[in-house]
């Protein structure tokens, strides 16, 4: 039996995850901390929240994030990819800034307007 | 002549004049000191916003967009980069900006300016006066829109959201987190903020120790942490040292109301915000206030809400909605506050929310209220309840109506 807290809204529900019974979780109000107590036990998942250099408009820094939870494992590596990344403006928000991050499946995406 | 002007466009004065507009008022007006709409939404770059209003998790500049996006095509006018210098009873609003100094009239105004964070002199942090001693705030500020980085070794005072987020943040970017350090013996955060953010990148949170040296002449080079006894004394002996060239303060937000004091608006001590009524009127008939202005929140969702609250009550002032006197919402030491402190009679609202803060962590417990005869006209059954998560309760009218006289909100562990 694990104890972990969900992060899946900020109620923080107190959850118990019981590997020896399918990951079955009690303790979670909704069906977000069931399925987060399974998978942080399986292939524990985060959002990537960052910023990227942007170039030709009036600020320098563009906000992005992952458009879903990436593995938890990958954050440095893709942190470390991103840091090199650079995009000109104008951007809108929902643009895809840099596809399939370390071959996820998953985008990453602006998080605002910049002009 | 407005018929309602927000003051400040951060996500208080952002959903207040949706709602407004929403509500079918014809002449609003946001008025906002930055160059954009949003506050400090823009620099809320992580996820967490959006499950409250919108059923999806999203960003702070996500949730913003959301907003501005909703905004764009309506008659809401905005000024941005206007500074409010003076407001008054006669709902008069002086603003300055590039294009002078003018006055505009109001019918209603809406306080909507949020809050700025406790700085290193509200604690009296001892120790030198080097560089790299910044809030947690204005360091989020840098590394968010400026693009730069604060610092390579950082320890972090307090253990409020934005410091919580702050070092997550910094550790993706690089720097070591050596430590996250808390007076209290729990933490002011939300407890998700502390998995997510501490525990995922395995950051030691000290409870019950402070910072008792920063050293360093030119840049901070190292800090003394210790022990704190039950009366917050640093205990000898417990001392533990970081070499570190970084200090990031979050202990702490102060609503931000010096409009508010000049238009003679009453404010609560504990809150540090106007008292209001259950419609987010003020002491001062026609001018009401909502979000981090009033009391501090943890989630903007819950500011919109708030925010909306606000837009419906001015909405029922301009139609003319007059009330009859009001009861008084008081509470006792372990409930440091209970938002609106006052609801105006005659009930004419279904259900009735009451806010507030505990100043213990409680177990299992039943939340009362009670009216000034001692008779309970409701109880509300909690697991849990922690200072770090603002509480809500919500009375429907026809309790209340049972009350005489003031209520009473309080707590009881089973």
């Amino acid at each position: 039996m694990t104890e972990l807290i969900c992060i899946g809204c900020p109620r923080g529900c107190h959850l118990h995850v019981d590997e020896e019974n399918d990951y079955k979780v009690t303790g979670n109000s909704c069906n977000i901390g069931a399925e987060y107590g399974r998978n942080e036990l399986i292939n524990p998942t985060r959002t990537l929240t960052t910023t990227i250099r942007l170039s030709g408009g009036n600020h320098h820094s563009l906000p992005v994030r992952s458009a879903h939870p990436i593995p938890k494992k990958l954050l440095f590596e893709a942190m470390e990819v991103l840091n090199h990344r650079e995009v000109k403006a104008p951007v809108k928000c929902g643009d895809v800034v840099y596809a399939d991050i370390l071959n996820t499946g998953i985008d990453i995406v602006a998080t605002r307007d910049l002009d | 002549m407005f018929d309602v002007i927000i003051i400040g466009g951060g996500p208080a004065g952002l959903a207040a004049a949706k709602k407004c507009y929403d509500e079918g008022l014809e002449k609003i007006l946001i008025v906002e000191r930055d160059t954009q709409l949003g506050g400090i939404l823009n620099q809320c770059i992580h996820t967490g916003f959006g499950l409250g209003v919108f059923k999806e998790e999203l960003s702070g500049p996500e949730f913003a967009h959301k907003y501005i996006e909703m905004l764009r095509d309506t008659r809401v006018e905005v000024m941005l980069d206007t500074m409010v210098l003076e407001i008054n009873r006669d709902k008069e609003v002086t603003v300055i900006n590039g294009n002078g100094y003018q006055k505009l009239q109001a019918k209603a105004i809406i306080l909507a300016m949020g809050c700025r964070e406790r700085s290193r002199g509200a604690i009296a942090t001892p120790g030198s006066r080097g560089a790299g001693v910044y809030t947690a705030g204005a360091a989020q500020r840098y590394i968010n829109i400026d693009g730069y980085m604060v610092g390579k070794r950082v320890v972090i005072l307090g253990s409020g959201d934005i410091g919580l987020i702050m070092a997550r943040r910094m550790t993706l970017e690089g720097a070591e987190v050596l430590a996250c350090v808390e007076i209290n013996p729990y933490s002011g955060g939300l407890p998700r903020n502390i998995v997510q953010c501490l525990n995922d990148f395995n950051i030691p949170l000290y409870l019950s120790h402070t910072i008792t040296k920063i050293e360093g002449e030119n840049r901070v080079e190292r800090v003394t942490i210790a022990k704190v006894d039950e009366h917050f004394q640093p205990i000898e002996g417990t001392e533990i040292v970081f070499d570190c060239d970084t200090v990031l303060l979050s202990i702490g937000l102060i609503p931000e109301n010096e409009l508010s004091k000049v238009a003679g608006i009453e404010l609560d001590k504990r809150t540090k915000g106007p008292i209001v009524y259950e419609n987010m009127e003020t002491s001062v008939e026609g001018i009401f206030a909502c979000g981090n202005v009033v009391h501090v929140h943890d989630l903007a969702d819950n500011v919109a809400m708030e925010a909306e609250k606000a837009a419906v009550g001015v909405c029922e002032y301009l139609k003319g909605r007059k009330s009859e006197g009001s009861v008084d919402v008081t509470t006792y030491e372990m409930i440091g506050y209970t938002v609106p402190q006052h609801i105006h009679l005659p009930l004419d609202k279904n259900k009735y929310d009451f806010f507030f803060r505990v100043r213990k962590i409680f177990g299992p417990s039943v939340i009362y209220v009670i009216d000034s005869e001692e008779n309970v006209l409701a109880r509300f059954n909690r697991q849990y309840i922690i200072p770090g998560t603002m509480e809500k309760i919500t009375v429907p009218k026809v309790l209340l109506e049972k009350g005489k006289g003031n209520l009473k909100v309080l707590i009881e562990e089973k």
